[in-house]
């Protein structure tokens, strides 16, 4: 027998969960979400996500090499980060802009800012934000689910009344590719909730808020959380680790801070949509809110009362 | 009262922690006693505290039970020989606990007992304190305290709770667990003796929800016994790591928090492991000190796995031979549990009083790290509440905010890097931050 034992600090156990696994988890969830889309907009949805998604691993990769770091493609964060913005883009956009917004939103928003785990706000958000207003047009026309019929009228847009509950929940409207289907999208975030990878914490309180404020101030609430891009919003990129609270009450102020700014700038903004820049507002609190429910350590409370 | 229904449950529940696999492959075979090996090197430091000096010399016969170091410091314990026979030297060996003085024994294979040896008679506390330095007792569960020094703070009428540790929440680990099985009547009688010596209000035994076995059999034998008082109970823990770590089995078993840096005796309590008990009582019974230890031998590279009841200084070498040998592909033997116990660098290492597994593995995954994606489990999983990925960040950032983070409260239990999807050595951090903390304070 050898006499060469491999000597390494406990604990010698470790889970079976990895950064990789957990980003593979995320795409299993998408992927209800990424086929209707494809269905329902054509090759040219199917054309989108893979640019975008190429362009992503791409960045990533090139990015490593000019910085001389670890190929870092196998942990698929690049591949997240690139279905999620192409799921968030219309299908009608030129090709090179969806290729120009993963480049953004790797090389930009992510690897500048110290890459994985360092960027203080969501990659594919702060990509979206970046194309929608370096061309507003391109990004707000949308086509009709198996048309050819261009229109920007997303039911958000649209007069209220205009879609019933079961085409809102089908995603039979014009939108992003990824963001018609409440329901599917629904799906997925349950398998990202039983998979625990994601407390329901953040999407129910995100989805929660919009519907208590838009009663609030009068809105159909309804059409209100099955519209626009709050479900894919508040089960896959509000829940970004890296960009939202790691702690419970800390997720729930996020949420509700979340569903609070949707519904003001979709109200009172000139905006085509709020669930972006409501969850790129509440990203850049994040530290401030991990710092107001940061938990004291056990044993605290018992010592301050002797 | 139906089983059930007298057996306690927890009070609280333990927050944080891991779900870690039990492994609990050797529970249900009993152990088998090894016979005494060649020879036995006995380290003279098995305990906290002060290194004890030996009071033998070369060629000097022993017996088993035979004083063969002892110290005058308060904060240590005796050293016994484990075996019959004749020492041989006394040199350094690489301990887990650092390289330490050792003796070497080289055994006549007889295993006559020391003649000196006694059953003791328990009148007083003072005398019970006493016999618990005599046995060489140490606390078994791993951290190696004198227990006399716990029993002595059992004289404090305030401290009128007695926890016994019997969670062994550690996977792979069964040697509690067949202690219950095995040896039912010393764990109870001890558990009523000290009860009964100190005038202790509540005894409470835990043991983990996944050992229904051993409650069901003390719960049995307890049933025989005529108890007026009534006042020892069994509780079934929830069965979760690191359920047996001291300060969450006083907030578990009694719902009192203990308060930062102080024990269990400033809430009242205190905690015994289960094999400690019947170690005591064994020894006021028949005399016989603590000259050996039941380990755990597990792992997929060992050929039998199995409990094995070992004299104290025994090699690892010589245990691995007795349970079959080991894989030629071995790669890591671990003494103790594998999320707290320490990696050995050769076999020459010895079962000390506190060691209580033997783990061999070979096929190890190697896991692959990425840059911390700050998914907060860490945090979750620290039964202490600290933030195990922020001191690892403090460290790579020039220990900045590290005073703030209370690093000197980890109990090192390891549920933080067990967790973490990105494979990041998160206790080796808490480690560098008590190190470095440490370091910062005397610097100033």
């Amino acid at each position: 027998m050898q006499n060469k034992f491999i000597v390494s600090s406990s604990p010698h156990l470790h889970t079976p969960d990895s950064t990789g696994g957990i980003m593979f988890d995320v795409i299993i969830a998408l992927l209800p979400a990424t086929i209707y889309g494809i269905i329902i907009f054509g090759y040219r949805a199917a054309l989108i996500i893979l640019v975008s998604i190429v362009s992503a691993l791409l960045s990533e990769f090139v990015w490593n090499k000019l910085t001389k770091k670890e190929n870092s493609l196998y942990d698929l964060s690049a591949v997240v980060t690139g279905l999620l913005l192409a799921l968030n883009l219309p299908s009608s956009l030129p090709l090179w802009m969806a290729a120009v917004g993963s480049a953004v939103a790797i090389i930009i928003v992510k690897q500048m800012f110290g890459g994985l785990g360092q960027n203080f706000v969501n990659p594919a958000i702060a990509a979206r934000i970046v194309l929608l207003v370096s061309f507003p047009a391109a990004m707000t026309k949308f086509y009709e689910p198996f048309g050819e019929i261009v229109s920007s009228a997303t039911p958000l847009a649209a007069e209220t009344g205009a879609y019933n509950v079961k085409d809102l929940l089908l995603g039979m409207h014009a939108g992003s590719i990824g963001e018609t289907s409440s329901l599917l999208l629904l799906i997925g975030g349950i398998y990202l909730i039983l998979r625990k990878v994601i407390s329901p914490a953040i999407p129910c309180c995100f989805i929660g808020a919009v519907f208590v404020f838009s009663l609030i101030l009068g809105s159909d609430p309804i059409s209100a959380i099955f519209s626009g891009g709050l479900f894919i919003g508040a089960f896959f990129m509000a829940t970004d680790y890296v960009t939202s609270p790691a702690m419970p009450w800390g997720q729930i102020i996020f949420g509700v801070g979340c569903g609070l700014l949707t519904v003001i700038i979709r109200e009172f903004a000139a905006l085509p949509e709020g669930v972006s820049y409501a969850i790129l507002l509440m990203n850049i609190l994040v530290p401030h809110i991990n710092r107001l429910t940061a938990r004291k350590p056990f044993g605290t409370e018992a010592a301050n009362n002797e | 009262m139906s089983l059930k229904e007298s057996i306690l449950k927890p009070i609280a529940k333990l927050k944080g922690g891991a779900h870690i696999p039990h492994f609990k492959n050797t529970a249900e075979a009993e152990s088998v006693v090894m016979d005494a090996p060649a020879t036995v090197t006995i380290p003279l430091k098995q305990h906290i505290g002060a290194e004890c000096v030996a009071t033998v010399q070369k060629d000097d016969k022993v017996f088993v039970g035979t004083v063969i170091a002892d110290s005058t410091a308060p904060l240590s314990a005796p050293i016994h020989s484990s075996v019959s026979g004749t020492v041989k030297e006394i040199k350094k060996i690489s301990q887990p606990n650092g390289v330490v003085n050792s003796i070497v024994i080289e055994s006549d294979g007889e295993m006559t007992p020391d003649p000196s040896l006694k059953p003791r008679k328990i009148k007083t506390a003072k005398q019970l304190v006493q016999a618990c330095r005599e046995c060489g007792l140490v606390g078994l569960g791993g951290a190696g305290f004198p227990v006399h020094i716990k029993l002595e703070s059992l004289l404090k009428p305030e401290i009128d709770t007695l926890i016994i540790n019997c969670a062994e929440c550690e996977p792979y680990i069964t040697s509690d667990y067949r202690e219950c099985m095995e040896n039912y009547d010393d764990i109870l009688n001890g558990v009523y003796l000290l009860r009964d010596i100190f005038e202790l209000k509540n005894v409470i035994i835990a043991i983990e929800g996944n050992k229904p076995k051993a409650i069901e059999k003390l719960y049995e034998v307890a049933s025989d016994i005529q108890d007026e008082a009534d006042n020892v109970k069994l509780m079934c823990l929830d069965t979760s790591y690191p359920q047996g770590a001291e300060k969450m089995l006083v907030y578990t078993t009694t719902g009192k928090k203990i308060p930062l840096g102080k024990l269990p005796a400033d809430v009242g309590c205190a905690v015994m492991n289960i094999t400690s008990i019947s170690a005591l009582y064994r020894f006021i019974r028949t005399g016989m000190p603590l000259v050996s230890k039941r380990v755990t031998v597990d792992g997929n590279a060992i050929a039998k796995p199995q409990n094995v009841i070992v004299p104290i200084g025994t090699s690892v070498q010589d245990i691995i031979d007795f349970c079959g040998g080991a894989d030629e592909n071995i790669e890591k033997i671990i003494l103790g549990g594998p999320m707290m116990g320490s990696a050995i660098k050769d076999t020459e290492t010895v079962i000390a009083k506190q060691s209580n597994a033997v783990l061999c593995f070979k096929n190890i995954k190697p896991i692959r790290t990425t840059p911390c994606i700050r998914c907060g489990r860490c945090a979750a999983a620290c039964p202490m509440f600290l933030a195990p990925g922020a001191v690892e960040h403090s460290i790579d950032h020039n220990f900045t905010n590290l005073e703030n983070l209370n690093v000197m409260s980890c109990i090192e239990c390891g549920s933080c890097s067990y967790v973490c999807p990105a494979g990041r050595p998160l206790t080796a951090a808490m480690r560098t931050g008590k190190f470095e903390l440490r370091r910062l304070q005397n610097a100033k």
